[in-house]
């Protein structure tokens, strides 16, 4: 059969298809999206957005326990809030097949931290299985469900941005038939009180005992003897880099990091003169490793980001290649709010208002960045609630607003109880919902406020503002942010209550809604430079070394920001761009 | 081991780096190599500094490089060139599309444009493509990236009907024939840049 190019995710949709899987579910993250987006592209298969991770591994479970098979995605910091239940189910174990994708990001490409989520297999005692490339991906999503619905539990894959955003070619088979809907009572495996917890908990250890049985045994793991003068221990992608640093090199390519196959760990040690491990983030192999007193050398890698081939070559004493003169004083690149972006006008009025401003995830972080420099803390999903009721306590912010910036799906993923909390405890304070009417970030997913689902068909869109009163927020008001002056004047008064207040910033992503509005230009004669509208931050606007600031007609969106905070009205309308034509 | 080819695609995020990578490993499946691609989404999309490897041979095990590995570097922006341009062997190919998009810093005021790159460039051997210009004249002004396609196809070893049927596969049915004609010009102009150097 001929082979065809895939994305590591691409590849983990198709394996799933083809395992006959009846339902998939998750919430977008970089670098899992593309999993479920890819696999709500076969007909047969149901797949769904959840609002967060921890309902996405529940609704899985559900589809398990009537008998069919499903897969849940997310990224690594997503396995955080699905922790919950995957430590419970491991306890339950399946009906139909149960596999949870989850997607690291070492290096941080797109993250706020590099977990690694090996650890979570062992934690929560759940096998994981770990491919190196796009085949492996679709093979591994098979092996998966015949190992989870074979040992009753449920199965982790992990994969990492270089797995899921590389493609490689793969040679992919048939739909399996899917199994029919059943649900039996069964008290004793689906209710886990405490005496049913105590029996299945002694059943998950007999159960992890079969599986490191199976972990020996299974072609998932193996052997690959070349020079016996160094073997090296590796599982995922870090399995092609070793291949390509180190062609000599003997390896024992680990594809199930739980339980590991320990009788084929010692019997490596035992063909290969030196033995080392090569792994990106945590010693999770080798600290494994040395638990079992297999004596394992130092290579010096780092714990922190990604490897590379040459940092492999090197560690084993391999030069640098010569390398061009590098050019220096380059100005940096960070990423940057597109223009148009509906975002820019709550950031400039919170700068104004000089707010202390606790962030959250998303495109809308980027406003931490100068110019607008308008954001002053971010952790995790839904974290700038909480954290704006905390700060608040503290009366720490001396007199200024502390003001909470959620964007709307991470408003629906975890904001909704920070709010309800602020309302329970009487806290003042105001939160601004940036309802851009998407899922910006992870590349434009529906989401229950936006009222479109995975497959774009219409749903019942979320009513921010009704729901806010319906928590009890004292003042809920709705404001579009490209309104710049409404923004500013909203955010005033809202700031100055001594009661919490919610404010819906509405207007949808520059980047869906594309403006119809004609491109602005600055009149150079009525134009002060006095750079408030470079300070916008928008990529239309430069200021060139005179001080002028001049306009990019061809990237100007017309949404008129600029426009509104000009105190000289130098900023006009001017005709249309170029018709573009299409391209690739 | 056998020769891997490794092409690195650099520019800002929105210039369709990502879709001129798909292109390229599309047409070194189609000649029968074994193909890795590599690329980065999220964050760095809304117009940071992004990068597109493809690398392909008989047999090839990562999809990502290490510094001074690249045989061809394929720029779609000068400063981004300039960054990545230690990716590219001693003895590599440069190919970079004459056109510079200010960074924010830059455009704020924060921080100077960078200085004197082009020559810098020149000296490492670019072969400069005004691709931007090309796509207009190819008529249609967001085919800029195949024009630098066209550009990328004059060094790498693979059949021209193959690049034209992968592109004439990937872009809408109307825009077909304008496309071609930006990869047709983009080949040209290096083919010239080539024999100009």
């Amino acid at each position: 059969m001929a082979r065809s190019l895939m994305s590591g995710n691409e590849a983990v949709a198709r394996g799933a298809w083809e395992s006959g899987v009846f339902v998939g579910v998750g919430y977008p993250g970089t670098p899992s999206t593309e999993v479920l987006e890819n696999l709500s592209k076969y007909d047969d298969v149901t797949c769904q957005w959840a609002p967060n991770e921890k309902v996405a591994a529940e609704v899985g479970a559900g589809v398990s326990y009537g008998g069919k098979r499903t897969l849940v995605t997310m990224k690594h910091v997503g396995l955080n809030v699905a922790a919950d239940p995957l430590f419970t189910l491991s306890y339950i174990g399946v009906g139909g097949g149960y596999v949870l994708l989850v997607a690291d990001d070492p290096g941080m490409h797109s993250s706020q931290n590099e977990q690694d989520s090996r650890n979570y297999a062992a934690f929560a005692k759940v096998p994981m299985l770990e491919p190196s490339d796009s085949q492996e991906a679709l093979d591994f999503t098979r092996a998966a469900f015949e190992i989870s619905e074979q040992f009753d539990t449920p199965v982790l894959i992990r994969s990492t941005t270089r797995i899921s955003h590389s493609k490689s070619l793969v040679e992919v088979g048939e739909r399996n038939t899917v199994a029919s809907a059943e649900f039996k009572q069964h008290p004793g495996k689906w209710v886990m009180m405490p005496a049913n917890a105590r029996a299945r908990r002694v059943d998950l250890e007999a159960r992890m005992e079969r599986l490191s049985a199976f972990s020996n045994e299974c072609d998932l793991n193996r052997i690959e003897m070349r020079d016996p003068a160094l073997g090296v221990v590796v599982s995922g992608i870090v399995y092609e880099y070793v291949r390509e640093a180190l062609p000599e090199a003997s390896i024992l390519k680990i594809g199930m990091v739980n339980p590991l196959p320990e009788a084929l760990i010692t019997e490596f040690a035992s063909k290969v003169d030196r033995l080392a491990v090569v792994e990106e983030l945590d010693p999770y192999l080798s600290s494994r490793l040395r638990s079992l007193g297999i004596d394992v050398v130092e290579t010096g890698l780092s714990t922190i980001g990604e490897l590379t081939p040459g940092l492999i070559s090197r560690a084993f004493g391999a030069t640098t290649p010569e390398l061009r003169d590098e050019i220096s004083d380059l100005p940096p690149r960070p990423p940057l709010l597109c223009p148009g972006c509906p975002h820019r006008g709550v950031y400039w009025a919170l700068g104004k208002l000089k707010a202390v401003v606790t962030g959250d995830i998303g495109c809308y972080t980027l406003g931490a960045l100068p110019p607008l420099s308008a954001m002053d803390t971010c952790v995790c999903m839904g974290a700038s609630v909480g954290m704006a009721h905390g700060l608040g306590i503290t009366g720490a912010a001396e007199g200024r607003p502390v003001v909470g910036v959620i964007g709307d799906s991470t408003f629906a993923h975890s904001g909704i109880t920070g709010v309800l909390d602020m309302v329970y405890n009487g806290a003042a304070g105001t939160i601004v919902i940036l309802d851009n009417r998407t899922t910006a970030m992870t590349g434009h997913q529906g989401n229950p406020v936006s009222g479109k689902t995975l497959s774009g068909a219409p749903a019942p869109a979320l009513d921010l503002a009704a729901l806010c009163s319906a928590l009890g927020v004292d003042s809920v008001r709705t404001v579009d942010p490209l309104d710049m002056t409404a923004t500013l004047a909203v955010l005033t008064e809202e700031t100055k209550r001594d009661t919490l207040s919610v404010i819906i910033a509405k207007s949808p992503c520059a980047l869906i809604v594309r403006s119809d509005a004609d491109p602005v230009a600055i009149d150079e004669e009525l134009c002060t430079r006095c750079g408030v509208c470079v300070r916008l931050g928008c990529p239309a606007i430069m200021k060139l070394p005179s001080g002028q600031p001049v306009i990019d007609t061809a990237i100007c969106v017309g949404c008129g920001q600029c426009v509104q905070v000009c105190r000289y009205d130098a900023i006009v309308t001017v005709g249309p761009a170029c018709d573009f034509g299409g391209g690739l | 081991m056998s020769k891997v080819t490794t092409v690195v695609l650099v520019g800002v995020g929105g210039q369709g780096t990502i879709l001129a990578g798909d292109v390229i490993a599309k047409v070194a499946v189609a000649e029968g190599h074994d193909v890795k691609l590599s690329e980065v989404h999220g964050m760095a999309q809304r117009g940071g500094s992004v990068d597109t490897v493809v690398r392909f041979g008989e047999k090839v095990h990562a999809p990502i490089i290490d510094t001074g590995v690249a045989d061809h570097l394929i720029a779609f922006e000068i400063t981004e060139a300039a960054r990545k341009l230690q990716y590219l062997s001693k003895t590599g190919r440069l190919v970079v599309n004459s056109r510079t998009i200010q960074p924010l810093p830059v455009l704020t005021g924060a921080v100077g444009p960078a200085q004197g790159v082009e020559a810098e460039l020149q000296y490492e051997g670019a072969v400069f493509i005004d691709a931007e210009a090309l796509a207009c004249e190819a008529g249609s002004p967001r085919s800029a990236n195949v024009v630098l396609l066209g550009a990328a196809s004059f060094g790498l070893p693979f059949a021209e009907k193959t690049w034209r049927d992968v592109i004439a596969g990937r872009v809408p049915p109307k825009t077909v024939e304008a496309n071609l004609r930006a990869f047709d010009l983009g080949r040209a102009a290096c083919a010239k840049g080539v024999c100009d150097l």
